[in-house]
């Protein structure tokens, strides 16, 4: 029962998103604002888990093919796969819903607990069209970000293949060519759009709609990271049924 | 000039407001009196359109709140200012920034005649030198000022403030008294204060509303309230031993 009043209040945020917008001039402000927060401040940790993540995922492939008869261009075409159609998309979005879901959470949470949201409520501002707008339009960019992690996770499961001896850079780029489907990237683009919406939402409307002090801001954030994260676990699967079974 | 008439207001059941009736008059600091949980909050809140009250009237100006569309409600909370018990800045933005953000967001005005007037409300509530200050650089007393400032700067024709000297000295407590009363005055707008401090009813209470579980105990002024023999209202006025103590003198 309760889980159906946060879905419908959730559903009922969303409508408000979309009602009564700001003025264009401060909403493009809003909007660069939360892509530097959003975006460009996620690059750095993005980068660095995709190149490592990349290169144990070849590291794994490496070391578990024994048998003379399996091509060495495996590791290459087994790294592009799995980068591409979940590493990147899905649990790139699921890190990020640790670090820009309870950013999000935590900034609305302080809001409201400070009385901004309320402050912004009697100037007859549309809060949530404010707050929660800007951050879906920025997050949009996402993609981009995901796109820079397929690279990046690439390249690090070329270079730890490299130097880790296990195969050659030859075989390494003949395996991420091997039976190449643009389509993947399609996918891929296709579901980060889907995640993207829910890393804007779920932790806006956690903090739009706490209650409580500063520990409960606390409490927020986690329980949205954990929501958020289920919501892009069970989208992925149905997405995936729906895109490429 | 605000209206109330046998306003009620529940939650869950529970009834916090019970029939209160009063007339807040302009170019008046109009206070809102009682113990924690009296119901002050509830009623300023039900003023400024945050609750629906479940019963009675409010007029504003002799329009009825519940009369009107939701261009009129727009076009009324344009005319209401509001200080904040923590006075609710903008953590990212500065104190002029602050001041300009009513004006950026709900007028055509240009940058510069934004600016000039925030700058002009700031220095009214002598801050000149703060403008770029974020509220967190701020003292609590200034970022009360920068509130009041923010509240006035789209000139409301009536203003609310829950709790201004809450966590305030006593000296900058007066100060915040006088300048909202002076305000007020100035541009004769009606404000309603929720205080539980009896410096403020001293300092500024032209009217005075009395809270006692959701019930109006008692409507009078300033000069009235220390002679008052109404028992809720010498509880609460003499529940401090400074007040005793002053009582005291006076026999």
């Amino acid at each position: 029962m309760k889980l159906l009043h946060h879905i419908g209040e959730y559903l009922l945020m969303l409508r408000l998103v979309f009602v009564k917008p700001t003025k264009a001039k401060v909403m493009q402000k809003l909007i660069f604002k939360d892509i530097k927060d959003l975006i460009i401040g996620s690059l750095g940790i993005v980068a660095f888990l995709s190149f490592f993540v990349g290169g144990v995922v070849a590291i794994q492939t490496a070391l578990n093919i024994e048998n003379p008869l399996i091509p060495k261009n495996l590791v290459g075409f087994a790294t592009r796969q799995s980068v591409i159609l979940e590493f990147a998309p899905t649990f790139m979005s699921i890190i990020l819903a640790g670090k820009v879901g309870s950013f999000i959470t935590s900034s609305i949470g302080t809001m409201r607990v400070t009385e901004q949201i309320d402050a912004l409520e009697v100037m007859g501002i549309n809060s949530v069209n404010y707050l929660v707008f800007p951050k879906i339009i920025s997050l949009l960019l996402l993609p981009i970000v995901i796109n820079f992690s397929m690279f990046l996770g690439i390249l690090g499961g070329y270079v730890a293949t490299i130097y880790g001896g296990f195969s050659s850079g030859a075989d390494f780029i003949d395996g991420i060519q091997l039976d190449f489907k643009p389509y993947h990237i399609v996918y891929a683009f296709i579901k980060t759009l889907v995640f993207a919406m829910i890393l804007a939402t779920i932790p806006s409307y956690h903090g739009y709609y706490m209650k409580g002090g500063a520990l409960e801001v606390g409490k927020a954030a986690t329980v949205a990271f954990v929501w958020t994260s289920v919501v892009i676990i069970v989208l992925n699967y149905f997405i995936t049924q729906m895109l490429l079974a | 000039m605000i209206t109330l008439n046998n306003i009620t207001k529940s939650f869950e059941g529970l009834q916090v407001l019970k029939g209160i009736s009063i007339t807040f008059e302009p170019g008046k600091t109009n206070l809102i009196i009682g113990q924690s949980g009296s119901g002050k909050t509830v009623l300023l809140k039900c003023l400024l359109g945050l609750y629906q009250t479940d019963g009675g009237k409010m007029h504003f100006n002799n329009q009825a709140f519940g009369d009107m569309n939701d261009q009129d409600r727009r076009t009324l909370r344009r005319e209401m200012g509001m200080v904040f018990q923590g006075s609710a800045l903008f953590d990212s933005m500065s104190v002029l920034e602050n001041v300009m953000f009513p004006m950026q967001m709900l007028t055509k005005k240009s940058e510069s005649e934004i600016k000039l007037a925030a700058e002009e409300v700031i220095e009214r509530v002598n801050l000149e030198n703060a403008n770029n200050k974020l509220p967190a650089e701020l003292s609590g007393g200034m970022q009360k000022r920068v509130a009041i400032a923010r509240a006035v700067v789209m000139k409301p024709k009536y203003l609310f403030c829950d709790e201004p000297n809450s966590g305030l000295d006593p000296k900058t407590a007066i100060v915040i008294d006088n300048l909202i009363r002076e305000i007020t005055q100035e541009n004769n707008i009606t404000t309603v204060i929720n205080s539980h401090d009896m410096n403020s009813v001293m300092e500024i209470g032209d009217t005075i509303l009395f809270l006692k579980d959701g019930v109006k105990a008692w409507e009078g002024s300033k000069e009235q309230i220390f002679s008052s023999d109404n028992e809720a209202v010498n509880d609460f006025v003499y529940s401090s031993n400074l007040m005793k103590k002053i009582k005291q003198a006076h026999v």
